[in-house]
């Protein structure tokens, strides 16, 4: 109880937006509602009901002040939504350059995994001042990882993978909540986003690792011998994985589907739902047998994979189709 | 009880012999004719005893949980108790108080007298609406007693249907059918409504407590259905292992969001028009005047009722929908509370020149309409998508349903049973202790949740049975002003109890309002009126009335 903090520390590049817009709501909200009551005090009062009241005439009211309170209430309503939506917009466009680290929620803990192998358990490591987007997807049943410092919040599904992102502005440790009730110690699912200077990002992220996460996917590739049939020259009877990270792929049935995390992860787990164009559905499904963590990784290599120099990948289109049909396309988390 | 209450009132004693006369409650006596009647106002009451215990019930869970948030840590109930008191707490409150709370008491009471009719258009229906919401009550109080539920009152899924291992099944059975019963009874009011009223009793001479109840009624005709489908899948999903939202049977757990909410979004509305339906009533009564802007106050509750429907998904802006679905849900949220702001500024205006008297059912008019704002423009913060995405699934939004079904609906219930309760039992209750009960719930609802708005703002997450040391201070003063809170629910208890036996003889028109109900005998008769009523009178026509008085006086 030593500190008792009315409002939370601004520690991201949206904060001040959120921030400021919830400080105009504050003002703007709190201005008419007092006006509100005010008058309602002021008519108690004066209108008090006296023993020989003498009632004033009824008047028709005038219908202009029917329409005032009408719109002038609706436009306030558009602007606020307008408002709300630009500051929606800053939250979902993640910059290009955003480092990447991977989260797996489940009762009741935070895991995460960094590209260059690191994995932590409720803690996050984090350098100030440079981009972090969070992909992240659920062991069991819904979480959301909410970062209050940072004023950014998504639900974690366990069918598919989410973003979130936040530019840290401040170093310290902050708090991690899961803001989704998940049970027994849905309060306990907490932990600490650590935002460090760079350099001491550097000095951690050189601590222990076992390689780095499309390397410990590779070990993966093989032991679940993905390599046996997803083959570099095209030849294999899986389509060629190199290079095609973020294509858009024709699958059967005429559709097409950008190669994305979340394609990924269910041809994986779920093989059959989109087959690539010109392939037999042979792929058995993975469910159950690799673990949240583990998608990562192997996501983690594909992704890492470089295109082939030849040009004998058949399969894989360059061109993005424009397709509106397929689910892929419309559930690739935000734009 | 002093003069004040009725000292300026005009005064229209009936005659000894009417006082005397037979009424509801003395026409029959027993177990068996209260069980089997199928009298609209007898009905009322089997329902007023048994929202009252839920209500109690759940005020208890509610109250546990905020001696548990005393202290940060978890250190009064263990985690899976504290996770059962909130889940119950939200279950007994929303579908055995407040949803039946309003229309099934005061509408059951009042409704068909207001009308000019004999009874409901479908008395047996109405009596097995009762008995259907035992059932469903009993499966509810069954779950309490043999282990609790932890799912959350939104039962969400997967957590629901392959997490939890507790009473959903049960549950969710009774939630189910008890919406039946709010089926029932949404029915017979349309059909009463359209098809009962007095000769002369147009559409727009109509109360407003009646346009609400109207809108009411469609919502839970169009909405309840779906909570009954959605519930079914759950069940069949739990038991029978059906994949319709479990991720791991190949279902979407983001599906069953949309469809509870489908319906509860609207379940909101059918909390709150109900509360809104009787302000209109308590407002033109107690300032003397007609409510102001009459047809904007009707429509916006058709307004509402409409686009209500159209609202859910702003339940799910961090749940996964696509930002377009946002765009479109922020804006459709925002319109929604276009006529709820109409009703508050009328209401306001209604005040302007007018009498108003400071009893007791206009004292929580006043608080409803201070709350009910406050609980409406909170709900822009949640509608505006970059601050929602903040505050979602905080303290925040604790507060600001609570301020809309506690301080809007809650104040509103509490107005109405002030306000009729002359009507319905014939004796006035005490009004001092009424005013100081009314003054404990402000105070007490305020210290307890506006705090929450904050301690939400700062960071703290909803449904936490343990929390950061820096949220205390204001978890502190929330406890604090739920024991305010608490007194303030329990001493209308005890003087509603005394006043049934020591309240005044209240007298057909005890706050001189006009309204059909108050021109038959307090405690009515069986058959509500002698003679059909025939209506020549526009609603709150206060000038005419006090004409009408004052002449009758003079002769």
């Amino acid at each position: 109880m030593t500190d008792f903090p009315l409002f939370p520390e601004q520690a991201s590049s949206v904060a001040p937006l959120v921030d400021g817009l919830y400080l105009f709501l504050v003002v703007v909200t709190g201005a008419v509602s007092l006006l509100i009551w005010l008058v309602i005090f002021y008519f108690a009062i004066k209108y008090r009901r006296r023993p020989d009241n003498e009632l004033a005439q009824e008047q028709e009211p005038p219908a202009i002040l029917e329409m005032t309170w009408t719109v002038l209430p609706l436009l306030i309503f558009i602007g606020i939504f307008i408002a709300g939506s630009l500051v929606f917009f800053r939250m979902q466009a993640v910059p290009s350059n955003a480092l990447e680290v991977y989260a797996t929620g489940r009762q009741w803990m935070w895991k995460f995994q960094h590209p260059t192998g690191q994995r932590e358990i409720n803690e996050l490591h984090v350098p100030v001042g440079r981009a972090v987007k969070i992909t992240m997807a659920s062991e069991d049943v819904i979480h959301s990882l909410w970062f209050p410092v940072f004023r950014v919040k998504a639900d974690v599904l366990p069918n598919r993978y989410r973003t979130l992102w936040f530019e840290a502005t401040k170093t310290g440790r902050f708090h991690i909540f899961c803001a989704e009730y998940c049970g027994t110690s849905h309060s306990g699912m907490i932990g600490s986003v650590i935002v460090m200077e760079p350099t001491d990002y550097q000095r951690w992220l050189a601590g222990g690792t076992e390689g780095s996460l499309a390397s410990q996917g590779e070990k993966l590739f093989q032991k679940y011998a993905c390599d046996t049939c997803h083959l570099d020259n095209g030849t294999g009877r899986g389509p060629v994985l190199a290079g095609a990270y973020g294509k858009t792929r024709p699958i059967e049935g005429g559709a097409s589907v950008v190669i994305d995390d979340n394609y990924i992860r269910e041809s994986i787990l779920r093989p059959q739902a989109k087959i690539a164009a010109g392939f037999q559905p042979v792929m058995p499904t993975f469910q159950g047998q690799v673990s949240e963590e583990d998608l990562i990784r192997l996501m983690a290599y594909v992704k890492s994979l470089p295109a082939p120099q030849t040009a004998a990948a058949p399969p894989v289109e360059s061109t993005p189709i424009p397709t509106p049909t397929t689910t892929n396309v419309v559930t690739t988390t935000n734009p | 009880m002093t003069s004040t209450t009725i000292d300026d009132a005009p005064h229209i004693e009936p005659s000894p012999s009417t006082q005397e006369r037979r009424n509801y409650l003395n026409d029959e006596y027993g177990v068996l004719s209260w069980l089997l009647t199928k009298d609209h106002k007898r009905i009322a009451i089997l329902y007023l005893f048994s929202v009252t215990i839920f209500f109690f019930v759940g005020g208890i869970f509610a109250f546990l949980m905020r001696l548990e948030l005393l202290t940060p840590e978890g250190d009064m109930f263990t985690s899976d108790t504290y996770n059962k008191l909130f889940t119950l707490h939200g279950v007994v409150m929303i579908f055995f108080f407040l949803i039946p709370a309003i229309p099934a008491v005061m509408g059951n009471f009042i409704l068909p007298i207001m009308l000019g009719a004999k009874d409901l258009a479908f008395p047996k229906i109405n009596l097995a609406s009762w008995y259907i919401y035992i059932i469903g009550g009993t499966f509810g109080i069954i779950v309490i007693i043999t282990g609790g539920v932890d799912t959350g009152w939104t039962f969400y899924t997967p957590y629901s249907t392959q997490f939890s291992n507790t009473k959903v099944f049960a549950t969710t059975l009774g939630a189910f059918i008890t919406g039946f019963s709010s089926i029932l009874t949404g029915l017979n009011f349309l059909v009463t409504i359209h098809r009962m009223r007095a000769p002369g009793l147009t559409w727009f001479r109509l109360p407003l407590f009646v346009w609400s109840m109207y809108a009411t009624s469609v919502v839970i005709m169009l909405a309840t259905p779906v909570l009954a489908i959605t519930l079914v899948m759950l069940m069949v999903e739990r038991v029978l292992h059906v994949g319709i939202f479990d991720p791991a049977l190949g279902g979407d757990p983001v599906l069953y969001q949309h469809m509870f909410w489908f319906y509860s979004h609207p379940a909101v509305y059918i909390m709150i028009l109900p509360g809104m339906a009787i302000i209109s009533e308590c407002v033109a009564a107690f300032t003397r005047k007609k409510v102001f802007g009459y047809k904007f106050v009707a429509f916006s509750s058709l307004a509402i009722a409409f686009l209500g429907f159209l609202v859910w998904a702003h339940h799910l802006f961090v749940a996964g929908i696509s930002v377009y679905a946002a765009l479109v849900f922020s804006f459709l949220t925002m319109l929604v509370a276009v006529p709820s702001a109409i009703k508050v500024f009328n209401w306001t205006a209604t005040m302007y020149k007018a009498s108003v008297s400071w009893n007791t059912p206009m004292l929580y008019v006043l608080g409803f309409i201070g709350l009910f704002t406050i609980g409406g423009v909170t709900g822009l913060f949640l509608g505006a998508l970059g601050v929602d995405v903040h505050v979602h699934d905080s303290y925040f939004v604790v507060a600001h349903f609570h301020y809309i079904m506690v301080g809007g609906t809650i104040m509103a219930y509490m107005a109405g049973l002030h306000y009729w309760w002359p009507k319905i039992t014939g004796r006035m209750y005490p009004e001092w202790w009424a005013r100081l009960s009314a003054l404990l719930v402000f105070v007490g609802f305020n210290l307890t949740f506006f705090p929450q708005f904050l301690v939400g703002y700062v960071g703290m997450p909803r449904r936490y049975h343990a929390y950061a040391p820096e949220f205390q201070v204001l978890n502190v003063l929330s406890t604090a002003g739920a024991t305010v809170l608490a007194m303030g629910y329990l001493l209308p208890m005890v003087y509603f109890a005394w006043s049934l036996k020591f309240g005044r003889k209240a007298g057909s028109n005890p706050w001189g309002a006009v309204g059909l109900e108050w021109a038959t005998t307090s405690p009515p008769p069986k058959e509500n009126f002698h003679e059909t009523p025939v209506v020549t009178w526009e609603a709150y026509d206060y000038p005419a009335f006090l004409k009408a008085m004052k002449e009758t006086q003079h002769v």
